[in-house]
């Protein structure tokens, strides 16, 4: 017990201890330090040891939605081969043996793993002559520009009509904002989406009904996939911005003779923008689920109609490897905010 | 407890934010009354297949009819049975789930309650409704045996709106969790507690007897903005086709045929805009309430 207190200490200057729990950081940093001892700054840093520990829980979580989808899709009746017409037993076989679903399902999912660490997401059994690594190369770019465009613009956005309806309290402006924002939020997007689409495209002719290709294409469902979340981020930023005002140090900032755009763009910002920080990573799971409808509504060629086409079809590579894909950004989206919090507001401790 | 005198003023500083309180409290009314006896009150004819499709809204048919010729109000009225017993009961379900999670994770405290929390904070992260799209896929088939082992063949036709409330209930508890944890957290170092702890009460009496009754106001809240929350999701689902199944009808079902039967050539506007008038208007209303019952009953904003 002395003993282990000691090599604590060692590579543990400030802080509290930072790693009693977490076994694998624990021998890691041990490990390191004994054998390359120019490591031992990187140690003292808390910051270091937590994006480590994060990372960890983050292949944990990926490894679980992996193998949660996996079974699950296994474990629904009926087989990729059951819709085609009566087959012989041995070409069955034989189309299982082709797309890996000969086997018990443990074996099937210790060989799918077995790939997945080589980077082969597998064979698709709705598009047969294609593999899912050519199916989601094809179909992710455009997913990821709908899905940046409405990211920016939610949080743009929001965060421009919070700010803006905070400095304007209990004016005509802001109840406007604030309603027209729970309308927003209370509408669901495939009822605005074909309601644009009315008014916008067929009534009005000023943009495309729908389809991919040119940049005229994007607004329509960008800003229908971030018009609830626009709302959403606005109500938050104005509610922390109200209780950020009410702070000395705006009451100095104001007290220097700063106008109030500086005191507001300036000095409470960086701190009333915290909660919508911490926001982003579930904005973008919102998001990402949001737009598989979108993509429907929008006809746009994205990775999004995937999840629900593969479930119809039986098609468990290909919705596997979606999932995958998506989950691993989220993922590494909330590792970044996790990271970026502490640094934007150092009273936050970034180990727990 | 002054609990009875306490949510007499909490009504009454609820009447007094104003009229569309009241105006979405009112919405709310009618829209129940409509869903429970609608149905009921319209005529016979109105609930048959006819030959009149896509007929426009006229006096025999208010809402007009849809692509088998059904009355589109009759529809409506029955969607928002299914979509509000779903809203209602999964809301339920993520209730009971938050507040029992809330309660032990702030009683709790120290490393229970930052790993509970973190769990928390994991599934927000990721795309609950996703996996649930896989689950409802792979459970459909198990739940519709397991309901016909149970009795009547009349109880498998509701299995899809069973496991909707089941699974949309375990998704949508988290904001629930984190509320009631944040108020325990709040609660449990004041005296009262302490009283209770050092008079040797136990740990189920404490929870049960002095934590719970202070969270109504708080879980209320959250319970009132947790159902529009569960609707949305149902017809996220419905929309996709993998919720409500036709001849069964929800508002998310309904929206979907309607998106279905927009077209540039002839627009079939009424199969869109009451169903989502209907669901937007309920939507609305729950939202503005719950936003004003936060005012008057949540202490911290």
């Amino acid at each position: 017990m002395n003993q282990r207190r000691r090599e604590e200490s060692l590579f543990c200057f400030e802080g509290p201890s930072i790693h009693e729990a977490d076994g694998l950081f624990a021998f890691l940093s041990v490990f390191l330090v004994k054998f390359f001892p120019f490591t031992l700054g990187w140690f003292a840093s808390p910051m270091l040891a937590f994006a480590i520990r994060r990372f960890v829980s983050m292949l944990l979580v990926l490894l679980c939605v992996v193998s949660i989808t996996f079974f699950l899709m296994r474990s629904a009746p009926g087989g990729p081969f059951d819709r085609e017409r009566e087959l012989l037993p041995a070409a069955k076989q034989a189309l299982e043996v082709k797309f890996h679903y000969n086997g018990t399902p443990w074996q099937q999912y210790t060989a799918y793993m077995g790939r997945l660490f080589h980077g082969d997401l597998g064979p698709s059994t709705r598009y047969r002559n294609r593999t899912v690594n050519e199916l989601l190369a094809q179909t992710l770019p455009v997913s990821a520009a709908l899905g940046a465009a409405a990211f920016a613009i939610a949080t743009v956005g929001g965060v421009a009509l919070g700010g803006w309806a905070a400095i304007r309290r209990g004016k005509p402006g802001e109840t406007a904002a604030m309603l027209a924002s729970l309308l927003a939020i209370s509408i669901p997007t495939f009822v605005t989406g074909p309601l644009f689409i009315l008014i916008f495209a067929l009534h009005w002719h000023w943009l495309p009904v729908g389809g991919w290709g040119s940049p005229a294409c994007l607004i329509l469902p960008a800003i229908t996939l971030a018009g609830p979340y626009v709302a959403y981020i606005a109500r938050l930023t104005r509610t922390s911005m109200l209780e950020v005002l009410g702070h000395d140090f705006i009451r100095t900032a104001r007290a220097k003779g700063l106008a109030e755009w500086q005191v507001v763009s300036k000095h409470a910002a960086k701190v009333a923008l915290l909660p919508v920080i911490s926001f982003l990573g579930p904005l973008a799971a919102n998001l990402l689920t949001g737009s598989i409808v979108i993509e429907t509504i929008f006809n746009i060629p994205g990775a999004g109609g995937f999840f629900v086409n593969s479930i119809q079809n039986r098609d468990g590579f290909l919705l596997e490897g979606v999932v995958i894909v998506y989950c691993t950004l989220l993922v590494i989206l909330n590792l970044l905010v996790d990271l970026a919090y502490p640094w934007l507001d150092r009273r936050i401790q970034p180990y727990e | 407890m002054s609990n009875a005198a306490s949510s007499k003023t909490a009504w009454q500083q609820l009447m007094a934010k104003g009229g569309a309180t009241r105006a979405s409290l009112i919405v709310l009314a009618l829209v129940l009354l409509a869903a429970l006896f609608g149905p009921m009150l319209l005529p016979e004819s109105a609930r048959q297949v006819s030959a009149e499709q896509f007929a426009a809204p006229s006096l025999a048919h208010p809402f007009g009819t849809d692509i088998h010729g059904q009355d589109l109000l009759y529809r409506v009225l029955s969607g928002a049975r299914v979509s509000l017993a779903v809203g209602i009961a999964g809301a339920l379900i993520a209730f009971f789930i938050g507040t029992a999670y809330g309660l032990v994770s702030g009683y709790a405290g120290g490393k229970v309650d930052s790993a509970m929390m973190r769990g928390v904070e994991i599934l927000y992260a990721v795309p609950r409704l996703i996996i649930l799209l896989i689950a409802i896929n792979a459970f459909d088939a198990r739940m519709k045996t397991w309901l016909a082992a149970l009795g009547s063949p009349e109880l498998v036709n509701y299995s899809r709106i069973v496991i909707l409330i089941l699974s949309l209930g375990l998704i949508e508890w988290l904001t629930m969790a984190r509320i009631v944890r944040g108020q325990v957290l709040a609660l449990k170092s004041q005296q009262f507690v302490l009283a209770a702890r050092s008079l040797g009460q136990s740990h189920w009496k404490i929870l049960v007897r002095h934590l719970l009754p202070n969270l109504v106001g708080v879980v209320i809240v959250y319970l009132t903005l947790t159902v529009p929350a569960v609707i949305l999701d149902e017809s996220f689902l419905s929309f996709l086709g993998l919720g409500i199944q036709a001849p069964q009808a929800s508002w998310g079902s309904l929206l979907s045929d309607g998106a279905q039967a927009l077209n540039p050539v002839k627009s079939y506007w009424w199969l869109l805009a009451f169903p989502a008038a209907a669901m937007s208007l309920t939507l609305l209303a729950l939202n503005f309430l719950g936003d004003a019952l936060r005012d008057v009953l949540d202490p911290r904003g």
